[in-house]
């Protein structure tokens, strides 16, 4: 790792596992380069702490790259720093000073338990995803690719829904801890194709459920996700979640079996 | 489960908020035709007195009004209250972060006190109803007709100075809660679209400096023209 020259102080969450009590813990790393990622900025540091044989920062990353959604941490009382688009990986130390003092601590929400130290679950969102956030159908050998017609418009606006990486700095930036961002792009994304209309009533209503039994918060339009979305998702697609779910929850309706239904 | 789709939706975040933004909305809508009303008072005394009495004469139908605005009015808030007690517990309780920073593009200070401007709206509206429907009752006669007095009423309750700052400090609250409930109404109600958001936002704000400016300057009005 390419030794810079500045030097920072950090204030890290420190907490040994989720029933523990958590504290602010000051570190002072030296030589980071301007180059590093702000991950590679906290390697520096865990490297320099199993050196002294002390516990390294637990913290989630995976692709490093921007796409996965793992690098969950609230940098200086922002989600993924608060720099627009961007996640925790892709924030660079350039953007900080020598001398500069980072607040790093976990996302918080009720539905997402801490771990340990940064590490946060948040399998909330994927169980929410796994209460519909797919398409069930048998689609067979792939088709022609123009033999479904989608409009330019609209293919765009479900591209920009499908751009969701499940960060949850959403519901970490919330102050409902609501999850209606990450759920909405989904419920919105499936809702503007033809493939995801056939089963948007059902999966609305799902997916909904299961976001409130969970814990996440109710939205109250503070926009304060689509802020700080890395991936700049629109609550105009919170706006599709609700009007599909209120279409949904007055004219679905599915036989059980013994009315007779499958 | 499918089958009790509707009962759910009653109790789910999206379908209360939803009774919370059409109930929101009515009481929006009733707020101007209340204004209407109370602009009687810059044409005379005789004018204001004879529209009250024919709301008044109005009789069962005015009661029924009434108790429908009541009950949007209780699901408003009881809602509301739940919706925001569950919102406290979801975001991870009070010491939530050490430091946290808004980004400034999207929570506002009318986002985040809804809570208390509806408070304080329920504080005035008990009040209200409770020092000018059920205050002194006054009666005068205009066009041969016995008639209750209220605009006696109203001039008498404004001479008061904390009556009017009260008053005006509650049209406050009024436009703090209606500029950022109107437009979330509709973005709750799903009516939210790159074309025209933008100007329910601007209808929003509009909406809040007219309506609640209007009440506080009637009874500025009132205050500053005495008995
Ligand atoms: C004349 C009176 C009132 C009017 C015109 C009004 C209007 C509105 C509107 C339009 C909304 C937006 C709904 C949405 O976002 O979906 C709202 C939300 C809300 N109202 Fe009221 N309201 C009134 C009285 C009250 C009262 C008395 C309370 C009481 C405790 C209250 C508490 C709330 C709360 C907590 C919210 C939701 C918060 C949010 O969206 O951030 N309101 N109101
Ligand atoms: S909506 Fe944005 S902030 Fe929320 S999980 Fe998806 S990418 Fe992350
Ligand atoms: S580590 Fe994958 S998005 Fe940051």
């Amino acid at each position: 790792m390419s030794a810079g020259n500045m030097n920072l102080n950090l204030k890290i969450w420190r907490q040994p596992t989720g029933a523990a009590e958590g504290k602010l813990v000051d570190y002072r790393v030296e030589g980071v380069s301007p180059d590093q990622s702000f991950l590679e900025m906290i390697d520096v540091l865990n490297d320099q702490l199993v050196r002294k044989g002390e516990d390294p920062i637990a913290f989630d990353h995976d692709c490093r790259e921007g796409i996965c959604g793992m690098c969950s941490m609230m940098i200086n009382g922002k989600a993924h720093g608060g720099y627009k688009n961007t996640t925790t990986c892709q924030v660079h130390m350039r953007l900080y000073k020598d001398g500069d003092t980072i607040i790093v601590e976990p996302f918080r929400a009720k539905a997402f338990p801490i771990v340990k130290d940064l590490t946060v679950d948040r399998s909330g969102i994927d169980k929410v995803m796994m209460a519909g956030g797919f398409i069930s159908a048998n689609t067979g050998n792939a088709q022609d690719g123009n033999a479904v017609l989608i409009p330019k418009p609209i293919a765009d606006e479900a591209m920009d829904a499908a751009a969701c990486i499940g960060c949850g700095a959403c519901v970490a930036s919330c102050p409902n801890g609501s999850g209606m961002l990450f759920m909405g792009a989904k419920i919105s994304q499936l809702a503007l194709l033809p493939q995801g209309q056939p089963e948007s009533p059902r999966r609305s209503l799902n997916m909904v459920h299961t976001h409130d039994t969970l814990g996440f918060g109710n939205c109250t339009t503070h926009a304060e996700c689509e802020a700080t979305c890395p991936k700049g998702i629109s609550i105009e697609h919170i706006a599709r979640m609700n009007r599909e779910y209120l279409k949904a929850a007055f004219t679905y309706y599915e036989k059980s079996r013994s009315e007779g239904g499958a | 489960m499918m089958a009790a789709a509707v009962n759910h939706y009653f109790g789910s975040s999206i379908g209360r908020k939803q009774l919370v933004a059409t109930t929101g909305l009515l009481l929006c809508g009733f707020l101007v035709s209340h204004l209407a009303g109370n602009f009687f008072l810059l044409v005379g005394p005789n004018a204001f007195n004879l529209y009250a009495h024919k709301l008044e004469a109005l009789g069962g139908l005015l009661f029924v009004v009434e108790g429908i605005l009541a009950v949007i009015f209780t699901i408003h808030l009881g809602l509301a209250i739940k919706l925001n007690i569950e919102n406290v517990k979801a975001r991870g309780g009070a010491k939530r972060y050490a430091l946290k920073k808004n980004t400034g593009r999207g929570t506002t200070f009318m986002s985040q006190t809804m809570p208390w401007t509806g408070l304080i709206l329920l504080a005035f509206v008990i009040l209200h109803i409770k020092s000018l429907k059920l205050g002194t009752y006054y009666t005068t006669v205009v066009d041969g007709v016995t008639m209750r007095d209220l605009y006696k009423t109203t001039m008498e309750y404004f001479v008061s100075t904390p009556a009017t700052i009260w008053y005006v400090v509650a049209m406050v609250a009024a436009a703090l809660h209606t500029s950022h409930g109107f437009a979330s109404a509709f973005q709750s109600m799903g009516w939210n679209h790159g074309k025209y958001f933008k100007n329910v936002k601007r209808i929003g704000y509009l909406y809040a400096v007219l309506v609640s400016g209007g009440f506080a300057f009637l009874a500025v009005w009132c205050h500053l023209k005495g008995v």
